[in-house]
């Protein structure tokens, strides 16, 4: 759908600029190489264009109609209709506001878990880190549809076992079904969704941590500066951008969580998220163009996160890898 | 200059993709595709013994679908909407037969042929298998759901089994005995099949009418039966009866609250009795639950009125633009002979919808309780017949959950409402 689209098409723009802004007078070689980086580069942005922007533009095309996949006969023109039932039904603001607070859940804890994880990395003597680093990525290696299983039968009710291993806890006890009420279920979605995408930011931060040079934090120590105050002052700020660009991914894919709540709830108890949305109305109800309508505004919404990553924030995806 | 370059490049890359589209390989009987959902083998056998007893005018070749009956639709359809003439036979679940038939992706059944396979089917089924009073599909398994109880259960409480009971009797049962009732109040379609053997049970439909349109579907929850159906799971949902799985149970999650301690009733499927007896085998069931297991009609609302067990199964649809639609119907009344429902019966468990086969003695032997499901079959009432089934059902879904929820004075206007207004396009679901 429209997800994949995402972030291939963050990258076209620095892909054409060498071409576009070149000097009017170049010399034959500079040309010659523009000319073999089209070559390079044109089968696959010819790809990219087929697999990305044609459905993008017919998922656009489609919102337009009222289209049954049963009922081609009846299928008319209503213009921006199916986007003025959407925005004035109540499902579909719930259905965002729940996937913006599993997004920003997530986000946060995945954020000081994934930052504490890669110290943990960055810090661990040379002989472990190469095992210490594989025990943490496995939970990323993972397909998100088997870890949403193994959560889902972990907390069920009638199969689980964390009842009965967490009873001294407060709260819970044998009877307790966390997949009838909605604050029980979005814990345990956000807790598999957490363990599940912690090593993915922690890599990411990891890399941002390997950049900050060592001098700095030693010239912050000759000086005086705490082990806090080293990370708070030096550290963190150094690596600004490569965090930044960690939020941004992590956030655009919680925002598009699917398997979690497909596998554990399917949108029960006001667990419904606008992927969820939008597959059950194109692929479960067959309504092609209200569910294009709803992809198209999820997509919006997808690059209404990068662009304020990207101006407010100003992430600069380049330097992610040490370009600045 | 570049352009031309550029387009030509385009065209490469669609010349090499668009032949892998296409495929062929024509020598020797035309092969027909079977899509089957996946069940324990017993349909591919079928298969394999049709294209033997055809002695070589077709060969049958199965292809598995999606495992819920939702995803088979979704495939179906999807590939149905495309024309796609791969489709020769396909095993369909009967909520969704409407929506194939209604936009003619559906072969019409010949009239030879429907008078053939309709002799000595139950009712249920050919209600099942038929759309607006014509048969649209081939009958060919028929499931139903009975009401099984523990017999010590029901002895402590007093309760006559050898009588058809009603749901307030069993809740009062159950109840007195500080027990718990096997019923489906998931977010899922067994709390649509749940919903509607209430409300056919007593006496009402959800759906008033069998209409082609959206907007002239009319529904028929808001009702004395409805209310009736909202009172029943309402007070289950609420009170000790349901236990605190209920807002999550599904069909096998009752069997398994059934094989515990604090069984007393369930209403499910007869798929329980195979899988009872395979955890015994296995060892992992006490053999006393199986003794102290009974059986019975599902149960009625109201005293002395029949109940209306649910209806499910598999019918045979042949697909329109399929290239062998003639032999696709000589196929498909080969795969329902009953010789061949009731081997289907006794090796996977399905019941047969063709009554005849009931009294075949291996069914007889692997399923003592063959005779009730014959009776039950007789008496079962299929969910809604709409084209817009899906909507109906994730409509009484999204009203009627949880069951504690449910109450006679709202849950059936709110389902009536959403669903109104969902099929007229004005709100999502």
């Amino acid at each position: 759908m429209t997800s994949s689209a995402t972030i291939p098409a963050a990258g076209t723009p620095a892909a054409t600029p060498p071409q576009r802004n070149g000097k009017p007078r170049r010399s034959e070689r500079a040309r010659a190489e523009a000319r073999l980086g089209w070559w390079l580069a044109g089968p696959a942005f010819v790809i990219m264009l087929a697999v990305t922007l044609y459905p993008i533009l017919q998922a656009l095309y489609d919102s337009l109609f009222r289209y049954r996949l049963t009922a081609p006969g009846d299928r008319e023109m209503v213009w921006f209709g199916n986007y003025a039932v959407i925005l004035g039904d109540s499902v579909f603001w719930s259905a965002l506001l729940v996937t913006v607070v599993i997004t920003v859940i997530t986000v946060l804890i995945e954020l000081v878990l994934g930052f504490a994880l890669a110290l943990v990395m960055h810090r661990a003597l040379t002989q472990l880190r190469g095992l210490l680093r594989t025990a943490i990525l496995v939970p990323y290696g993972i397909i998100t549809v088997v870890s949403a299983f193994a959560w889902f039968y972990m907390f069920d009710i009638t199969s689980g076992f964390v009842n009965s291993w967490f009873s001294w806890v407060p709260g819970i006890d044998a009877d307790l079904n966390w997949f009838a009420s909605q604050g029980t279920s979005l814990f345990v979605i956000i807790a598999s969704e957490v363990w599940k995408t912690t090593p993915f930011i922690s890599l990411l931060l990891l890399a941002g941590l390997a950049q900050v040079s060592g001098d700095l934090e030693e010239a912050a120590a000759v000086d005086g500066a705490s082990w806090w105050q080293r990370l708070w002052r030096v550290v963190i700020p150094n690596m600004k951008a490569a965090i930044m660009v960690a939020v941004l991914f992590r956030a655009l894919d919680a925002f598009r969580i699917f398997d979690n709540v497909f596998i554990m709830t399917n949108g029960a108890n006001g667990t419904e998220v606008l992927s969820l949305l939008a597959y059950r109305t194109s692929i479960g109800r067959l309504e092609i163009g209200m569910g294009s309508a709803i992809s198209v505004l999820l997509f919006l919404c997808v690059i209404l996160i990068c662009f304020i990553a990207i101006k407010l924030f100003k992430v600069d995806l380049s330097s992610a890898r040490g370009g600045s | 200059m570049r352009r031309r370059r550029r387009l030509g490049l385009l065209a490469a890359v669609m010349a090499l993709t668009i032949p892998l589209a296409a495929c062929g390989s024509d020598s020797g009987p035309p092969v027909l595709t079977w899509f089957i959902n996946p069940d324990d083998g017993g349909q591919a056998d079928i298969a394999q013994m049709c294209t033997d007893e055809a002695a070589g005018a077709y060969t049958i070749q199965t292809s598995v679908l999606p495992r819920d009956a939702g995803g088979q639709r979704e495939q179906l359809a999807r590939r149905l909407a495309a024309n796609d003439s791969s489709i020769d036979l396909m095993s369909l679940d009967p909520p969704f037969i409407p929506e194939l038939a209604e936009p003619g992706f559906l072969a019409p059944v010949p009239d030879d042929v429907a008078q053939r396979v309709s002799e000595n089917v139950v009712q249920g089924a050919l209600d099942g298998a038929s759309w607006q009073d014509t048969l649209v599909t081939v009958p060919f398994w028929a499931n139903t759901q009975l009401l099984w109880y523990r017999k010590s259960v029901a002895e402590a409480a007093g309760l006559d089994m050898s009588q058809p009971v009603t749901w307030r009797q069993i809740m009062d049962a159950a109840e007195s005995q500080g027990k718990l009732l096997g019923v489906q109040g998931a977010k899922a379609e067994s709390l649509t099949v749940w919903i509607n053997a209430l409300v056919e049970s007593a006496g009402g439909s959800i759906i008033a009418n069998q209409a082609e349109s959206a907007d002239q579907v009319q529904l028929g929850l808001d009702s004395d039966a409805g209310r009736q159906a909202a009172e029943i799971i309402g007070e289950i949902g609420r009170g000790p009866l349901g236990g605190p799985g209920l807002p999550t149970a599904n069909e096998n999650a009752s069997l398994t609250l059934f094989q515990g301690d604090q069984a007393s009733f369930m209403v499910n499927w007869p798929f329980v009795w195979s899988a009872m007896n395979a955890a015994v085998e296995a060892g992992t069931l006490d053999a006393s639950v199986v003794e102290d297991t009974g059986w019975a009609i599902y149960p009625g609302v109201n005293d002395g009125e029949e109940s209306a067990p649910p209806y499910g199964g598999i019918n045979i649809g042949i697909g329109a633009f399929s290239n062998h639609v003639d032999l696709a119907y000589q196929a498909a009344e080969c795969i329902v002979t009953p010789q061949h429902q009731a081997f289907y019966f006794a090796t996977n468990g399905n019941p047969p919808s063709n009554t005849t086969a009931f009294d075949d003695p291996e069914v007889q032997d692997a399923f003592p309780m063959a005779d009730t499901i014959r009776q039950s079959l007789q008496q079962a009432a299929p969910r809604p017949q709409t084209p817009y089934y899906n909507e109906v059902s994730l409509g009484l879904q999204e009203t009627w959950h949880p069951p504690a929820s449910v109450t006679p004075e709202t849950s059936p206007q709110a389902a009536t409402d959403l669903i109104t207004a969902v099929l007229r396009g004005d709100r999502l679901l």
